[in-house]
């Protein structure tokens, strides 16, 4: 079975924001990166898959060429080779040129089970796995916290906000990781050294324009100074009445 | 990625390779998740988390410098120091355990061992199935090691060995230990299983630096080995101080990852806590420290870098180990006593990090080769005059 599991490379948890001259998207100058939370336990998954019905893993991004350490840091933990659609403005494309440059790639490499993290860490979208399925046709299973793959099927249990749901699809499919599903293993060293003679292609990303334009971006106001407001029982109503009529939250 | 900012004032960060890198924050990312939660329980205890040792193994940290072949990672120099290091960004005994076993176990067998002895031994101690101590040191002779009075006599077709050695790292829970001792008046190393009749190992305890580490007496009573467990052809204390060399390398890497984590909870520290009303990192004398460090700690990550290119490259000279040795341990240990006055009372609590560092390189500056030796040797190098007696 031809497994990918697609990751994003994010700005790492502990960088600051800081808005571009351009008002409209970060200034990225001095960011570290890292493969962002979900696809780390996306990659998980694929390996696993591997491990158990055979096949083979390959990582695909896309991203600027400097993608390669997160790549093979995927690699190193048991995929077979990596693809980096190579696109210098990959932190500014909107999810459907993402969606269907990948989509496109997908389809040359005759993927078959395809997964992805439930939402890159950096914009919060949620929408590039659902999106790679449709422009694909494929089935979507997403927020997986558990996968039992079959022959030419797979069950998955999604959560939502309802409950646990058990849903049954047929392959190829796209399934969007949720944190639960697994628990991502470490990089070995062997395992890098091993990655460093595994196949690693760099590709021109043929990104559509995108339909989403973002007017503005505007940091959140920098949070007011906490206060205390007395201290004991006694302060208690002035607490509630602090609550009620200043943070309106009674 | 794992938040912990090492200081990175030169921004030697492209020096290194991917690779260099990729191996970094493996072993980085690992002592953060796994092993600092669990450090102060074992400190306290005075005790080794064992329970890791599989862990590391998977990690490949035994003796990952060494060929593929025989089970290890087949990395280069620079990434076994950089390993050192983040190792000992967690704690000296976590470095210590992966020092010993690599670099004083399974270096020797791999140098100067017979082919069967490798295959003996190397995969299992890369895997970690075995653990293995180094036995140099006596009651008597630490930096002189030159008058041990431990002996091997042929017997049969076999040795038999007598003697004691003191602080021995790993030794109460080694599988195998590799023994030096004077043959016919000439020290040689023996490959030694621990399970046999007459040795033992009692571990010695009350010790206040290098508490998460087993430290131990060997106690060898006519203990008989087979002829194939000498090393035939290495003779004479070069042998014991070529490992010697080999684990001073990483030790030198590992305690720039000890000033570094110092200086990480130092200067976060002195950010938050104010002082007369404002934070203690804005006062000048709390700048003069931090400046002191940083600039010490950068000097000290320069050497390494170079000092690992010449291992590389293969000229890497004893006396310049030693002279990495000997700057770092140091600069190290006053990195950790001057953070561990700025963090004031938290400073002596084991809930920060840098009381336990700073009482470990107490150990790290005693053990392989005193600072004081260390001096003795850079001054025989660079006056020609040796000073030792
Ligand atoms: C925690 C720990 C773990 C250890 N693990 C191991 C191990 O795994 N294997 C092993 O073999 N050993 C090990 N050691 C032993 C260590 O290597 C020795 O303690 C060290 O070499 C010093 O020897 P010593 O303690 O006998 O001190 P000594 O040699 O007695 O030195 C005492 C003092 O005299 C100074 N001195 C010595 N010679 C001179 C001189 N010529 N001129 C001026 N000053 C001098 C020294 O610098 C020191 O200040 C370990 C030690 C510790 C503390």
């Amino acid at each position: 079975m031809k497994i990918v599991a697609c990751i994003k490379r994010v700005p790492a948890t502990d960088v600051q924001a800081k808005v571009a001259a351009d008002a409209k998207s970060l200034d990225s100058a001095g960011y570290q990166y890292m493969t962002s939370f979900y696809d780390e336990i996306a990659v998980e998954e694929a390996i696993k898959t591997k491990e158990a019905k055979g096949g083979d893993v390959t990582i695909l991004t896309i991203s600027s060429k400097d993608a390669t350490k997160e790549v093979r840091e995927c690699i190193a933990k048991g995929a077979d080779g990596g693809v980096i659609l190579v696109d210098e403005d990959w932190m500014n494309r909107d999810c459907r040129a993402t969606a269907k440059a990948l989509a496109s790639k997908l389809t040359e490499m005759g993927a078959e089970l395809v997964f992805m993290g439930r939402v890159a860490t950096d914009r919060d979208n949620a929408s590039v796995g659902p999106m790679v399925a449709t422009y694909l046709d494929w089935a979507c299973v997403t927020n997986v916290v558990e996968l039992e793959v079959g022959d030419g099927e797979a069950t998955a249990k999604r959560e939502t906000e309802a409950g646990l749901e058990t849903v049954r699809v047929t392959l190829p499919a796209v399934i969007t990781c949720d944190k639960g599903l697994n628990e991502p293993r470490y990089a070995g060293l062997k395992g890098i050294m091993a990655a460093k003679k595994k196949p690693l292609e760099e590709a021109a990303c043929e990104a559509a324009d995108n339909q989403a334009q973002v007017l503005s971006l505007v940091l959140p106001p920098p949070r007011a100074e906490g206060r205390v407001i007395g201290e004991g029982a006694d302060a208690v109503p002035a607490l509630i009445d602090a609550l009620r009529n200043e943070a309106q939250v009674l | 990625m794992d938040p912990y900012k090492q200081l990175d004032f030169f921004a030697l960060e492209d020096q290194f390779t991917e690779d260099e890198r990729m191996v970094r924050d493996a072993v980085r990312t690992w002592v953060s998740e796994r092993f600092l939660p669990l450090v102060q329980a074992h400190y306290e205890a005075g005790t080794f988390p064992m329970e890791l040792v599989p862990e590391l193994a998977e990690l490949g940290v035994f003796g990952s410098n060494l060929p593929e072949e025989y089970g290890c990672a087949g990395l280069n120099n620079v990434c076994y120091g950089m390993i050192c290091r983040e190792l000992e960004r967690g704690d000296s005994g976590l470095r210590s355990f992966v020092s010993v076993q690599g670099s004083l176990v399974m270096w020797p067998i791999y140098a100067y061992g017979t082919e069967e002895q490798k295959r003996e031994w190397l995969p299992k101690l890369a895997s970690g199935q075995a653990i293995g101590c180094f036995g140099l040191t006596e009651p008597d002779f630490g930096s002189n090691p030159g008058g041990m009075t431990t002996v091997a006599k042929k017997d049969g077709d076999g040795y038999v060995l007598n003697g004691r050695k003191m602080w021995i790292t790993n030794g109460t829970v080694s599988d195998v230990a590799i023994v030096w001792a004077k043959l016919d008046g000439e020290v040689r190393g023996f490959v030694v299983p621990c399970d046999l009749p007459g040795f033992s190992a009692p571990e010695q305890k009350h010790k206040f630096s290098l508490r998460a580490s087993v430290t131990s007496e060997l106690v060898l009573e006519d203990v008989r080995v087979p002829a194939s467990a000498i090393f035939p052809e290495i003779k004479g204390l070069r042998g014991p101080l070529q490992c010697l060399t080999q684990a001073r390398y990483g030790i030198a890497w590992g305690a720039t990852g000890a000033a570094e984590a110092c200086f990480s909870e130092g200067l976060a520290y002195s950010k938050e806590r104010e002082v007369f009303g404002k934070p203690l990192a804005g006062m000048q004398l709390a700048q003069k420290k931090l400046a002191d460090m940083a600039t010490q700690i950068t000097l000290g990550q320069l050497m390494m870098l170079r000092l690992g290119r010449l291992k590389d490259e293969g000229t890497m000279t004893h006396s310049q180990v030693s002279m990495a040795k000997r700057n770092n341990v140091h600069m190290a240990l006053e990195c950790a006593r001057t953070v561990r006055d700025m963090l004031g009372a938290n400073g002596i609590s084991l809930e920060f990090h840098t009381g336990r560092h700073m009482c470990n390189l107490e150990s790290v500056i005693t053990y392989e080769g005193t600072h004081d030796i260390h001096t003795l040797a850079i001054g025989h190098e660079v006056s020609g005059i040796p000073a030792y007696r």
